[in-house]
């Protein structure tokens, strides 16, 4: 009978431990600094709204920072409504991904890769409504491929995006972008080329962009 | 005795399979080593969950009081208690068909093989056998 229990710690023991080496913490596919692969593609951000419209807003944006969830939670869905799909508003989306965020270039280029099958936004949607994952600090890979099956992507295709890379340069490029234009924080937003300096509410934006379409009547 | 300490071993591989696939859902584990890909289809499908939990705590969840019904099956004092015996046959036999159930959703709803779904199947079904076949010795 010893010789079972001992059979049996030894089971223990060795499936603990390849479960603990399981879920050490990968720095691939996760990079937190600046990637040297992928060239910039001229890529100007992914939009909502009318190419008419009078007023672009660019948001420069941190899928991992927690005031830019609670902004694409609360205060975008009545922007999307009031501003967006009355055609007044168009929304141009620019990654930001801050250095202290260990999964924000990750997380980016998810919705980039859900963006090459023509689901950025979903992608988007999923990554700020399920922003849990930003907490825990744990490997969000699994979660972001959850996140991609509900926003109905080729998972293949996903895989072979999001593990090669493929928009690391385009997402670099535009953290460049908005360090040439100050940014520093994110969410940060510029409405027909000027810095947005108020409180980001749907209310503020909406007085702003009355404002504009008012003086050019 | 040979039989209840292979159920007690079964269910401590069981138990250390389905902890890994729980540890991958919940995002402990970034990438399931598997092979055909067929893991992740079938974990991040919408048969992963049932009633908000991850399938695969089920799964923990009943290989842990399978290892522990099965440890105290070994103790010389229960060596002929018959109602352990008969529950464990029956926790493993709810296990064997909540197995049959997953795996025909992998077969002909997923068309996805999870190999590590399949390997926690063998073992359910392997002690489903033994706590039978134990229950008849018992009888």
């Amino acid at each position: 009978m010893k010789g079972f229990y001992a059979l049996l710690a030894v089971v223990a023991v060795v499936g603990a431990g390849a479960l603990w080496y399981g879920s050490r913490p990968r720095p691939a596919p996760l990079p937190s600094a600046p990637p040297p692969v992928a060239a910039a593609d001229g890529f100007r951000g992914y939009t909502l709204g009318s190419d008419a419209a009078r007023v672009e807003v660019i948001e420069y944006s941190d899928f991992e920072c927690p005031f830019c969830a609670s902004f694409a939670t609360v205060q975008m869905p009545v922007i999307r409504e009031q501003l967006v799909a009355t055609g007044k508003v168009r929304w141009r989306y620019r990654d930001f991904p801050l250095p202290g965020h260990q999964y924000a270039r990750y997380a980016a280029l998810a919705a980039q890769c859900g963006g090459e099958q023509g689901k950025f936004w979903e992608m988007h949607d999923q990554l700020f409504q399920h922003h849990e994952w930003a907490q825990t600090g744990k490997n969000p890979r699994a979660l972001f491929r959850d996140f991609a099956k509900t926003s109905g992507l080729d998972l293949e295709k996903y895989d072979a995006c999001t593990d090669g890379q493929r928009y690391a340069g385009r997402i670099q490029a535009s953290l460049e972008e908005g360090e040439r234009a100050g940014v520093q924080g994110t969410p940060s937003f510029f409405v027909n080329g000027k810095r947005f300096e108020g409180h980001a509410t749907s209310d503020a934006f909406q007085a702003l962009v009355d404002s504009l379409t008012r003086t050019r009547k | 005795m040979i039989r209840r300490q292979a159920i007690v071993l079964l269910a401590l591989v069981g138990l250390l399979v389905a902890t890994y696939l729980w540890l991958y859902k919940i995002g402990v584990i970034g990438e399931l080593q598997c092979g055909t890909g067929g893991c992740e289809v079938v974990q991040t499908s919408r048969y992963a969950d049932l009633f908000g939990i991850p399938v695969a705590f089920y799964g923990v969840a009943g290989y842990a009081v399978l290892f522990v019904l099965g440890l105290a099956g070994l103790q010389p004092a229960r060596a002929g208690d018959r109602r352990l015996a008969v529950l464990v046959a029956a926790l493993a036999t709810a296990g064997f068909g909540f197995t049959l159930y997953l795996t025909s959703l992998e077969l002909l709803v997923l068309h996805a093989i999870c190999r590590w779904c399949i390997a926690s199947a063998a073992i359910m079904t392997a002690i489903w056998v033994l706590a039978l076949t134990g229950l008849r010795q018992t009888a």
